[in-house]
C-alpha cells in the first residue's frame, strides 16, 4: 500500500519502521531536513521536507495515488488541516490523525465526517486506559484483550516465591487450576516458544493466554494476588495523568498527584475536586516520603522524562510498593529498562502504533486479515487475532495433522462464546476466532500465512 | 566496518558476473574459437568458486550498513569485477599481458572505450561481445542491477548508500519509495532504450552481431567497436541513429521516469535538460562552421553536419565513437571537443564527465559568491529546478571539483614521466579522456590511434583514473584513505 506519513517524531519514526518492514511504500514528510535525511539513510522509504498541509508538498508526496495518510506532527491543528487538505485532493484516501488535546476529543469524534478523519489516535488516552487496566489486576505486567474481551493475553513475571518457579510447562495446569496456554517466554531479552519440558526460572516473563473469567483464579494460584489497590500516587501531572484520573475517579481510588508546575496543578485542581494535588518535585525522595509513598498501593511515574521516571520507579520498587508502573516515552529503550526494577512499562507511542498498524492491516486485506494485533514481549512477539473464513486452509482438521511455521503458536480458538485452548485434537471451523502468537521477524498478514507449506 | 555484509554483496556481484560470462562463452562455442572458450570457462569457474566461498563465509552477516560501507563496497566491487573480468582476455591469450587486459576491462566497465589494441577483429566474436557487453553492464551499474533483483527487506538504508555511490550526479535520490522498484524502473528504461536502438540499427541493415555490440556501446556510452575501422564504415543511417541514441542515453533517467508517469511538463522544464540541448545544438553549429570552412571542397554540407552532430553526441555523452579523426580538426574545434569531454552528460545518465548539473551548480554558486562580494549583506540562495539547493550540496560540488582537478594534475605528472615521451597535448588529453570516460584523446592518442604505446605504470594510472571518473571519485578515494579501515 502507498502510505504517506507526515511528521517524523517518535511515533512517526516508529510507524515508519513497522510499516516499512511490512513492505508498504512509505513516503514521509517532515519540516526538518536533518530528520528526513537521517530517516532515508535508515529505511527504504522516500522523504520530503516541507509543511505537510501544503498542497504542493502533498502533491509531490503522491497523495493522489496514496491509500492512507497518517499525520503525527506536534500540532493537532496542523494534523487536522493536513487531513482535510489531503482528503480534498484524493477522495478515496483514508486518514489517521494524532489528536492529543483533551478539549478536541469530543469535537473530532462528532465531526469526523466533515474533518475527513478515518481514525484518530490519542497516545496519552491509550496509555491511561492501559494503566487503569493494569491497576485492576495488579499482578499482571501486561494485558491485551482478544475475541471481544473473552480472552486475554497477560504477562507475568516469575519472582523468587512464584509457585511455578522451577516447574516444567506440563505441570502448569496443576498449579494454575484453570486452562491456560503459555505462548511465549521472554528470557534474557530473547523470546522462547516453550515445549512441555521447558522449566520456568526466576526472572522469566511469561505470556499466558487465559479466558477473561479465569484471570482471578490465575492470579490467586500463581501467587500474584495482591490486596486491591486503593491509594495511588501519580508522579507527574501531564496529559496521561489527566485522562487516567478521569477514568479512575469513578472507581473510588485515593489519588494523589505530584506535579512540579504550579499552574498545571491549579488546572488539575480545577478539573478534579476529589483528588489530592501536590505542588512539588516528584523526583525528590523527600517529597515522596512526605506524601506517604511507603503506604501507597500503586506508584505511577509519568513525568516528561524517562530517566526521572525510572529513578522514581526504582525507588518505589525498593520500598516494596505492590504495583509500580513506569511510562516510557522512547519505546526503543524498553530493553534497557526491562532489566531494571521499574514494574510494568507503558509506552503511549507503542500503543498508538499498534492501533495504527492494526488499521493498516485491516485496510490491506478485508478478507482473512488480522482483526487485532498486539505486540508483546517487548515487541519481539506479536499476538494476532483472525477470523476463519471460507478461504482458510485446513478447516476441520485436527491440529496434530497440521504443520505450522516455526515460531508460530495457536493460543486459542473461540467458537461463538465457547473458548477452547487448543490441543492436538482441536479443530477450527468457519466463523471461529483464532489467536496466533508469533515471534521472529517474518510478518504474518493472513491466517493462511501461519501454515508451513 | 562490517566486512561480512560487504563480502556477501561481493558474493552476489561475482555470481552475477559469472552468469554474464555465459553468453560470450556460448558465442565462442558457436564460432569454434577454442582459446576463447577456454578463457571464459576457466574464468567462470574461478568467479563462481570465489562467489561460493564468499557466500559461505558471509552467511551470518549482520545488516548494519552505513555510508562508509556503501562507498567502500562499491569501490571494491568494481575493482574486483574488473580484475576478474580481465581474466578471459588473459587466459585465452588474446591479450598476453595482464595489465593490458585489466586496462581493456576497466575501460569496458567504466564505459570509457579506450583501447590498447591496434586491431580488434582478431579477438574473436566471443571476446568482442564481452568487451561491448561490459559497457552495457557498467553503464547503469552492476550494483544497481543487484538492487533490482535481490529483495533487500528489513535493511532499508543500505540500498541508498549503494545507489548514491554507483549512480552519477551531485544529488542521487529515489523516484519511488522502494529501492527495488527504483532500481528495476531504471533497468527497464535502460533495457527498453537499448532494444529500441538495436532494432533501429537492424532496420539500417547492420549485421546482428555488430548491431548488438554497437547498441551495448551506445547504451553504456562506452565506445568499443567491433571492426578494425571503428565506426567509419557504417552507413549514414546507422550513424544518425547512433547520434540520436547516444544523446538519449546522456539524459537523466529520472526524466524518462517522469515521462512514463505522464509528468511531461516537469520533465520538459528540467533546467539540466534544457542546458544539455542548448549545449548540443550550439557545439554542433560550431563544429559544422569551423570544419566546413576547411573542408568545403571535399565534403558536402549535410555530411559535415552529420559528422559534427555525431561527434558532439559522442563527446558530450562521453561515448567516444569516432567517424572522423577529430585529432586532425582545426584548433578551435579540438578545444571545443576538450571542453565537451569535461562537461559530460546529464547527472543520472550513463555518461561520464563532470555532469552538466554540477557545472551549472558551480556557475550558480560562483555567481552568488561574486554578488556577495559586491553586496555583502544581501542574502541569495542558489536554486536548481526552481528549488533551493542546500549549502551542503554546493560544498560537495566544490569538493568534487577540487578533487577532480587535483587528481587530473597528479595523473598528468605521472603519465608525463612515461618513457614513450608523448607530447604534452597527448598526455593531458589522454588523462582527461580516461578520467571523463570518453575513450579517444587528441594528438598522438587520437581516435585513429590507441594507448598501447604507454608503459604498464601509465596504464595502471589510466585504469585508476577511469574508475575515479565512473564512480565519481569518492568511492575509490575512500579505498585509498587509511582511516577508512580504522575501527572507530
Amino acid at each position: 500500500m502507498n502510505i504517506v506519513i507526515a511528521g517524523s517524531g517518535k511515533l512517526g519514526t516508529m510507524l515508519t519502521q513497522r510499516l516499512a518492514a511490512e513492505g508498504h511504500n512509505i513516503t514521509i514528510i517532515d519540516q526538518d531536513l536533518n530528520v528526513t535525511a537521517e530517516l532515508i539513510e535508515e529505511y527504504d522509504i522516500m522523504a520530503l521536507e516541507g509543511n505537510c498541509a501544503s498542497m504542493q508538498i502533498l502533491r509531490e508526496a503522491g497523495i493522489a495515488e496514496a491509500d492512507l495518510l497518517i499525520v503525527t506532527t506536534g500540532s493537532d491543528e496542523l494534523n487536522l488541516l493536513c487531513c482535510m487538505t489531503a482528503h480534498a485532493m484524493n477522495r478515496n484516501l483514508h486518514t489517521i490523525a494524532r489528536i492529543r488535546t483533551p478539549e478536541y476529543m469530543e469535537s473530532t469524534y462528532a465531526m469526523r465526517k466533515p474533518l475527513a478523519l478515518s481514525l484518530t489516535v490519542n497516545p496519552e488516552r491509550h496509555a491511561a486506559r492501559e494503566i487503569s487496566r493494569l491497576l485492576k489486576y495488579p499482578g499482571f505486567i501486561k494485558r491485551e484483550k482478544f475475541a471481544n474481551g473473552l480472552i486475554e493475553i497477560v504477562g507475568v513475571k516469575i519472582t523468587e516465591n512464584s509457585p511455578i518457579k522451577g516447574k516444567a510447562l506440563h505441570e502448569m495446569p496443576k498449579v494454575a487450576h484453570c486452562q491456560v496456554i503459555v505462548c511465549t517466554v521472554l528470557r534474557g531479552g530473547k523470546t522462547i516458544t516453550p515445549d512441555g519440558t521447558f522449566v520456568f526460572e526466576e526472572g522469566d516473563v511469561i505470556y499466558v493466554t487465559a479466558s477473561a473469567e479465569n484471570l482471578n483464579t490465575l492470579l490467586k494460584n500463581l501467587g500474584l494476588i495482591k490486596r486491591k489497590i486503593k491509594n495511588v500516587i501519580i508522579a507527574g501531572g501531564g496529559r496521561i495523568c489527566y485522562y487516567l484520573t478521569k477514568v479512575l475517579d469513578s472507581d473510588n481510588f485515593n489519588i494523589k498527584i505530584i506535579e512540579k508546575d504550579a499552574e498545571r496543578c491549579e488546572e488539575l485542581a480545577e478539573h478534579f475536586s476529589n483528588v489530592t494535588i501536590i505542588h512539588g518535585d516528584a523526583s525528590s525522595m523527600h517529597v515522596l516520603e512526605r506524601e506517604g509513598i511507603e503506604d501507597c498501593d500503586a506508584l505511577i511515574s509519568m513525568t516528561g522524562m524517562d530517566e526521572q521516571n525510572a529513578v522514581i520507579s526504582i525507588y518505589g520498587s525498593s520500598l516494596n510498593i505492590p504495583k509500580v508502573i513506569t511510562k516510557l516515552g522512547r519505546a526503543e529503550h524498553v530493553q534497557i529498562y526491562d532489566n531494571l526494577p521499574v514494574g510494568s512499562l507503558v509506552s503511549p507511542k507503542e500503543l498508538s502504533c499498534n492501533t495504527i498498524v492494526r488499521y493498516v492491516r485491516a485496510m490491506q486485506n478485508q478478507v482473512g486479515s488480522a482483526i487485532t494485533v498486539h505486540s508483546i514481549a517487548e515487541g519481539k512477539a506479536e499476538a494476532i487475532e483472525f477470523i476463519v473464513d471460507e478461504n482458510t486452509k485446513h478447516c476441520d482438521e485436527a491440529l496434530k495433522d497440521i504443520t505450522l511455521k516455526k515460531e508460530v503458536l495457536i493460543a486459542s480458538i473461540t467458537h461463538g462464546r465457547m473458548i477452547e485452548f487448543p490441543n492436538g485434537d482441536s479443530t477450527f471451523h468457519q466463523g471461529d476466532r483464532i489467536v496466533v502468537v508469533k515471534s521472529g521477524n517474518r510478518p504474518i498478514h493472513q491466517l493462511n500465512d501461519i501454515f508451513a507449506g | 566496518m562490517n566486512y561480512k555484509i560487504m563480502l556477501k554483496i561481493h558474493a552476489w556481484i561475482l555470481l552475477i558476473e559469472s552468469v554474464l560470462m555465459v553468453p560470450p562463452l556460448i558465442i565462442s562455442m558457436c564460432m569454434h574459437e577454442s582459446r576463447n572458450v577456454f578463457g571464459f570457462l576457466l574464468t567462470i569457474i574461478i568467479t563462481f568458486a570465489l562467489a561460493t566461498i564468499f557466500g559461505i563465509i558471509s552467511r551470518d552477516a549482520k545488516a548494519k550498513f552505513y555510508a562508509r560501507e556503501g562507498f567502500v563496497c562499491v569501490g571494491m566491487a568494481w575493482i574486483v569485477m574488473c580484475l576478474l573480468g580481465a581474466l578471459p582476455f588473459f587466459f585465452s591469450g588474446t591479450i598476453p599481458h595482464y595489465v593490458d587486459a585489466f586496462f581493456e576491462t576497466v575501460s569496458g566497465f567504466t564505459t570509457t572505450g579506450s583501447s590498447i589494441l591496434n586491431e580488434v577483429e582478431h579477438l574473436g566474436k566471443g571476446m568482442l561481445w564481452w568487451r561491448s557487453f561490459s559497457h552495457w553492464v557498467g553503464g547503469m551499474g552492476v550494483l544497481v542491477f543487484f538492487l533490482a533483483i535481490i529483495p533487500v527487506s528489513g535493511s532499508g538504508g543500505f540500498s541508498l548508500h549503494i545507489l548514491r555511490a554507483e549512480s552519477t550526479g551531485p544529488a542521487v535520490g529515489k523516484s519511488t519509495p522502494k529501492m527495488r522498484e527504483t532500481a528495476a524502473a531504471l533497468y527497464i528504461i535502460y533495457i527498453g532504450l537499448t532494444v529500441l536502438d538495436f532494432i533501429f540499427l537492424l532496420i539500417g541493415k547492420m549485421k546482428v552481431f555488430d548491431a548488438a555490440c554497437i547498441a551495448f556501446g551506445t547504451a553504456g556510452t562506452g565506445g568499443f567497436t567491433v571492426l578494425n575501422t571503428g565506426f567509419a564504415t557504417y552507413t549514414p543511417f546507422a550513424i544518425n541513429v547512433t547520434t540520436v541514441f547516444m544523446l538519449l542515453f546522456g539524459v537523466n533517467f529520472s526524466i524518462y521516469f517522469m515521462l512514463l508517469f505522464k509528468r511531461v511538463w516537469s520533465a520538459i522544464k528540467n533546467e539540466e535538460l534544457i542546458c544539455y540541448v542548448v549545449i548540443v545544438l550550439c557545439s554542433t553549429l560550431f563544429f559544422a562552421i569551423n570544419i566546413y570552412q576547411k573542408t568545403a571542397q571535399t565534403m558536402h554540407l549535410n555530411e559535415t553536419i552529420m559528422h559534427s552532430a555525431f561527434q558532439v553526441g559522442a563527446l558530450i555523452t562521453t561515448t567516444g565513437y569516432a567517424t572522423a579523426d577529430f585529432a586532425q580538426w582545426p584548433a578551435f574545434s579540438q578545444a571545443v571537443a576538450l571542453v565537451l569531454m569535461m562537461i559530460g552528460a546529464c547527472a543520472g545518465s550513463t555518461g561520464g564527465g563532470m555532469k552538466i548539473a554540477r557545472v551549472m551548480l558551480l556557475f550558480k554558486s560562483l555567481k552568488r559568491n561574486a554578488h556577495k562580494l559586491n553586496k555583502p549583506s544581501e542574502i541569495r540562495v542558489v536554486k536548481f529546478n526552481r528549488q533551493k539547493v542546500s549549502e551542503q550540496t554546493i560544498a560537495n560540488v566544490n569538493a568534487y571539483l577540487a578533487a577532480y582537478v587535483l587528481l587530473i594534475v597528479i595523473s598528468f605528472l605521472i603519465v608525463s614521466l612515461d618513457k614513450a615521451n608523448y607530447s604534452v597535448t597527448s598526455n593531458l588529453s589522454a588523462v582527461i579522456s580516461t578520467f571523463n570516460n570518453i575513450g579517444p584523446a587528441l594528438d598522438q592518442i587520437g581516435p585513429m590511434s590507441n594507448f598501447s604505446g604507454y608503459s604498464a605504470l601509465s596504464k595502471i594510472v589510466f585504469s585508476v583514473d577511469m574508475l575515479f571518473g565512473r564512480l565519481e571519485i569518492f568511492p575509490i578515494l575512500m579505498l585509498l584513505l587509511p582511516h577508512t579501515y580504522k575501527k572507530h
